[in-house]
């Protein structure tokens, strides 16, 4: 099969077709041989996956909650016509292959490189494992082997990607939650879904990532139905990267040490002040 | 007041090799910076310390690359900090500080190493005496200068480091830089004083000088330990910071309060002479802990 063209690709993800079937999490730990995790009783909803992390690429987060009354703002009181009005809420999460990646970002070996179909990917035989990038990434999505000492990440199938062959978690998905295309068709097909749900009712319905909004955009995009901090995503006031704590905390420091050198030069020079007369 | 921070990170688990990194590191650069303000503006009798200091600063330094290079989850590849083996050029990323720190290290191991062989051969070591000779004028004045630039870069660019994320505490706590390099400044001169209590030769009028310069680091690293705990407070995350972790803030407080207590209650004054410094350097171990610690938990 030809590879697909070199243009950024991603996934927009639904959440509101997601069932929670978890046939991602499966396919993907299939395709990239991921092991997985000894299996957990969280009695977190039907999660026993927990978070993303270095065998986990793809998690399917279950959230239960009942959403606040009505406040006369135009606000839904029923995000989902399903059991009363309380809301059951999936996502298959994953990595966001950020425009501007953190991890990206501070990684010190160059190991984590955009690829040319725009992604965001660890070089396995670069990365020596000294997890900065899991310090920095917003989304809690790398995760740190043990085996091989190195961190590990949704590569969004890319040897599938140069094989002409869509990531494995799309094509197992059976309700097309998880869509898989060129970025730009994505972001088509998600305004038009938008209008859609919000024609319907669903006032919460927003995009989080189809936008320069969030870390510049994310390739891997979602259509959400409450607030992003709901589903473990911060909002676009919390989307900030690390960088922005180098200026002020090298200024710091800087002025740290000028007054730590003045305090040394008046604790050694007054004295000798004092010895001279 | 602001919304609290939003954190979703995951915790990177930096642990034990990287506190014993922070700590050492600490040490290392604030007894630099010591050592050439003992040199630069110190008496003549204030001169023997000031070889103390470089000579601390050197063996502190050396348990530094080990602990980082054992944190590694592939040792063997701790040459990717400085190399990319992508290309086969420099690996420098200014944006990045654990890059910026490993040149960093790369290059004070080199002034502190050649410090500290001149501060050996003016101690009695004469196989170094041409290194010694050359440190005397004013190479020697500009070497120290840039090797104290140096070492405060290894001291403060550790909280610098941990601000440059998006975990709770770490990321909300930008003066983190200036807190590490205050308290490594104030842990220096407690092993100094340390050093002078338990070995002869320091002379007495340095030790007093040194106590004082001790309560004015002390006064500084308050200051910023009072402006992290703010800024960890607005952003809405003190309360990890706090908790579980009262005993070691309790060390913290108890190294900072030592140099003023020892000299101004009686009964204090019993007290061995190397509590102050002792209680200073659990201090500086114990803040380093508590920021390492809590974030991650």
């Amino acid at each position: 099969m030809a590879a697909f063209e070199e243009r950024p690709v991603g996934f927009f993800t639904d959440t509101s077709i997601c069932i929670g079937c978890k046939a991602c999490e499966v396919a993907c730990k299939e395709w990239n041989q991921l092991e997985g995790n000894e299996p957990k009783l969280l009695l977190d909803s039907f999660d026993n996956t927990g978070q993303l992390d270095a065998e986990n690429w793809r998690h399917v987060q279950f959230i239960e909650h009942l959403p606040e009354s009505s406040n006369g703002n135009g606000f839904v009181p029923t995000p989902t016509p399903i059991a009363g009005g309380q809301a059951w809420l999936m996502m298959s999460d994953v990595c966001k292959h950020c425009q501007n990646a953190s991890c990206l970002e501070v990684c010190p070996t160059n190991a984590i490189v955009r690829t040319e179909f725009d992604t965001v990917l660890i070089q396995q035989d670069v990365c020596n494992g000294c997890r900065d990038c899991i310090s920095a990434c917003p989304y809690g999505v790398i995760g740190f082997n043990e085996k091989t000492g190195t961190a590990h990440k949704c590569t969004l199938c890319y040897d599938r990607l140069q094989n002409g062959m869509q990531p494995a978690c799309a094509k197992a998905c059976p309700t097309e939650s998880i869509k898989f295309g060129y970025l730009d068709d994505l972001q088509k097909a998600a305004d038009q879904r938008l209008a859609a749900l919000q024609t319907a009712g669903y006032k919460k319905a927003e995009l989080y990532g189809r936008d320069a909004k969030v870390y510049g955009g994310l390739n891997a995009f979602f259509l959400l139905m409450d607030k992003p901090e709901v589903y473990k995503l911060p909002n676009e006031q919390n989307a900030v990267l690390p960088s922005r704590n180098n200026l002020p905390g090298y200024a710091g420091a800087v002025v740290t040490a000028i007054a730590g050198l003045v305090a040394g030069v008046l604790a050694f020079r007054s004295n000798r002040m004092n010895e001279r007369s | 007041m602001p919304p609290p921070a939003q954190h979703f990170a995951a915790s990177p688990g930096w642990e034990w090799w990287i506190l014993g990194y922070f700590f050492f590191g600490g040490l290392s650069g604030g007894s630099y910076a010591i050592g050439t303000l003992l040199r630069l503006v110190g008496t003549a009798a204030d001169q023997r310390a000031s070889r103390v200091a470089f000579i601390a600063s050197f063996l502190a330094l050396l348990p530094c690359p080990i602990l980082l290079i054992l944190d590694l989850g592939q040792p063997l590849r701790f040459l990717n900090m400085l190399f990319d083996m992508s290309d086969g050029g420099l690996a420098f990323k200014p944006e990045s500080p654990m890059s910026i720190g490993a040149w960093a290290l790369l290059f004070y191991g080199l002034f502190s190493f050649v410090s500290f062989l001149g501060a050996i051969a003016d101690s009695g070591w004469h196989a170094a005496d041409p290194i010694a000779r050359l440190l005397r004028g004013t190479v020697g004045i500009v070497w120290s200068v840039i090797g104290t630039g140096l070492g405060f870069f290894i001291a403060g660019y550790t909280g610098v480091l941990l601000a440059v994320s998006n975990q709770p505490v770490w990321s909300d706590g930008w003066p983190l830089g200036g807190m590490f390099l205050a308290s490594s400044l104030t842990g220096a001169v407690a092993l100094l004083l340390l050093l002078a209590h338990t070995r002869r030769g320091v002379d007495a009028g340095t030790a007093a000088r040194l106590v004082v310069a001790d309560r004015n680091f002390a006064i500084l690293e308050t200051v910023l330990i009072a402006v992290f705990l703010v800024t960890v407070a607005i952003a809405g995350t003190i309360g990890k910071v706090l908790g579980v972790w009262l005993l070691l803030w309790l060390v913290v407080a108890a190294g900072l309060a030592a140099p003023f207590v020892l000299s101004r209650v009686e009964a204090a004054r019993r007290w061995p002479p190397v509590m102050a410094p002792v209680l200073g350097l659990l201090g500086l171990l114990a803040l380093r802990a508590v920021v390492i610690f809590s974030a991650q938990t």
